[in-house]
């Protein structure tokens, strides 16, 4: 029974984690059709800012958070206009790997030579330390408040792309593109828009996944898959699939290491090519699919 | 590259970046003498750099491994990040049958390119109704089922501490595998220069025609008769043959067989290799393996991390100013020095 609880605080807390940064990777390549191997590295970079504003700089772990968000955000927007905004579109697609392979090898050597190839810590606040009390269990703070993040992000994003302006343009412009451009929609500002959205989640994710994935150059190069098959089951562009297949993935993991560590990885797997052989556009269907 | 953003790119007038492509005609003149030039230029590099023969050899089983993802992604249009699941699977293939069986380099080809081959059909058959981000997914599975259950059949394959113990006979009875690895880099590129012969032919037969042809427009491959997902399949499974093979001529050659042979990093670095080269033109497989190791060589002695640097931002460039890789790039000069009218065609629009 404790194992069992252990295991789902775990497994929520691993998959919203990997909701957080798969969800922005959804995002883009449902708007934009871009095959993004980089984003892991966004997040990776992510958490090195926060690492080194709360380590070096000496900032509180809320403010460490924010200025990783922004600068991660201020840092890959060139990016976009230097480079996606030459491989849009799904006819593009080998090229889009290798740019963003070829960028993601540029971010890890980067951040190596920076910051050098030892692992990063990001020191949580006294408030995430402790354990927060739920009825008859207590659960440590840091996965409880992973997991509140996580639901706001989930909330958040609904609100954003159901509620708002911005949300419906930029339906439009994921389900018609060139239609929504006659219609007068500035799809470039948009793309820019959903660009940022996308690497702020990443680097958002990044942070409060340190945790979890510990930081160090090759995390993007040794996550990326893991955000991809979240991407390709949930459904590109469907935030709910996203949470879905996440969080799925997530307790599957954490069950897998806790109860059968040696097969883990081989029924992850096995799961994925069944699933994707009988839903190729994602499990939970997208809007693009 | 090009050829492949183009066949993908119908119907869409952003997409094809380069209007027109390299008439087959003056493709096939390069072609000729691309293949007689590797087995030269091979042979002088045997006789001029004697002391990096265990590097060349290496090169020479990459290219063929290279070569087998041109087929599939240069002729088939099939972007996979999973080919070094054919490439593992020849490999430990070869490995057990030299280790248990019978330690005939032939026999260790054979056996991987059966393997190679085997497994490419059966996963080929199950993953390639799908495209896009789907099949990626879908190969990168594959691969990493593959390098899973190797690392899970200890008792066969070694585990993680990899597969040793691999000692080739004689090829053909006569030339042992010397410490200095003359043999070795010889048999290697004389396997390469026979697979790239196949290779050859299988392209230009009636079959690679028809994998063109489905690369490039699947419907009208259907509309006069053909079946466009069984074209894919079988182009895979020969794929993965040469694949199987590369595998198995790196444990003739190393006679170590690793986990890393079927891994991700394996496949995506294959690619990188590829599009160095320029795909759709097998010889730009073993230009763009050569450049790739040959500068990893050099600069990952220092740092390997200035190494990723180096190669991510040639990629970057290949993707933005050459979209054909070194080869289409030789190609054009080719073009240039021509004369001007040859050219108009490959002009950026």
């Amino acid at each position: 029974m404790e194992t069992m609880f252990g295991i789902a605080v775990d497994g929520v807390a691993y998959g919203m984690i990997l909701f957080i940064i798969s969800v922005g990777l959804s995002v883009t390549l449902g708007l934009m059709r871009v095959v993004n191997l980089a984003h892991g590295a966004f997040a990776m970079v992510g958490g090195y800012v926060a690492s080194y504003a709360a380590q070096e700089a000496g900032l509180p772990y809320a403010a460490a958070l924010v200025a990783a968000v922004a600068l991660t955000v201020l840092a890959t927007l060139p990016l976009e206009r230097l480079l996606y905004r030459r491989i849009y579109g799904s006819a593009n697609e080998l090229a889009q790997v290798l740019l963003t392979i070829g960028l993601t090898f540029v971010i890890v050597a980067g951040i190596n030579y920076l910051f050098g190839p030892t692992l990063k810590r990001i020191p949580l606040p006294e408030l995430l330390t402790g354990t927060v009390e739920l009825g008859p269990k207590a659960i440590p703070a840091h996965r409880a408040f992973v997991i509140a993040a996580g639901a706001a992000t989930l909330l958040g994003l609904w609100w954003l792309l159901e509620r708002t302006d911005f949300g419906i343009r930029l339906r439009a412009a994921v389900d018609d593109p060139a239609m929504a451009a006659a219609l007068g929609i500035r799809t470039e500002r948009l793309y820019l828009a959903t660009f940022a959205l996308g690497t702020g989640l990443a680097a958002l994710g990044g942070v409060l996944g340190a945790e979890l994935l510990p930081l160090e150059p090759y995390y993007a190069i040794r996550y990326i898959v893991l955000f991809l098959a979240v991407v390709a089951v949930g459904g590109a562009g469907s935030i709910f699939g996203s949470a879905a297949a996440a969080l799925a993935l997530g307790i599957v993991d954490t069950a897998g290491k806790y109860l059968i560590p040696s097969f883990g990885e081989f029924f992850f797997y096995a799961a994925l090519i069944l699933i994707l052989f009988r839903w190729p556009h994602g499990f939970f269907k997208g809007r693009t699919a | 590259m090009t050829s492949v953003a183009e066949r993908d790119g119908k119907g869409d007038g952003k997409a094809g970046r380069m209007t027109g492509r390299t008439p087959l005609a003056a493709r096939r003149d390069l072609g000729w003498i691309g293949i007689p030039l590797v087995a030269a230029v091979g042979l002088a590099a045997f006789w001029l750099l004697p002391d990096d023969l265990a590097l060349l050899t290496r090169i020479a089983a990459s290219a063929l491994f290279v070569l087998s993802l041109d087929l599939v992604l240069g002729y088939g249009g099939i972007a996979t990040l999973g080919q070094a699941a054919m490439f593992g699977t020849g490999a430990y293939a070869a490995g057990i049958v030299a280790v248990n069986w019978n330690n005939d380099p032939f026999i260790m080809l054979a056996a991987g390119g059966l393997a190679g081959g085997l497994i490419a059909l059966t996963t080929g058959a199950l993953i390639l109704h799908a495209r896009g981000l789907t099949l990626l997914m879908l190969t990168i599975a594959v691969g990493q089922i593959v390098q899973e259950v190797a690392n899970k059949a200890r008792d066969w394959t070694g585990g993680s501490d990899g597969l040793s113990g691999i000692d080739p006979a004689p090829v053909l009875g006569m030339f042992r595998f010397d410490m200095y690895g003359r043999t070795s880099y010889l048999f290697a590129l004389a396997v390469l220069v026979v697979g790239l012969l196949v290779a050859r032919r299988i392209v230009r037969s009636p079959f690679g025609l028809a994998c063109r042809g489905v690369s490039e427009d699947p419907l009208r491959i259907s509309a006069i008769g053909g079946s466009p997902k069984s074209y894919l399949v079988v182009l895979y499974g020969v794929a993965g043959v040469f694949a199987g093979m590369a595998g198995a001529l790196t444990a003739v050659t190393s006679g170590i067989v690793g986990l890393d042979s079927a891994g991700f990093p394996w496949s995506a670095e294959a690619l990188v290799m590829l599009v160095l080269g320029g795909t759709g033109r097998l010889y730009g497989a073993v230009i763009g393996t050569a450049a790739f190791m040959g500068i990893h060589h050099i600069l990952a002695a220092s740092d390997p991390f200035h190494w990723m640097g180096f190669i991510g931002l040639f990629l970057i460039g290949i993707v933005l100013f050459l979209p054909g890789g070194i080869a289409s790039g030789v190609e054009r000069l080719g073009g240039l020095l021509r004369g001007p009218s040859q050219n108009n065609g490959e002009d950026r629009a």
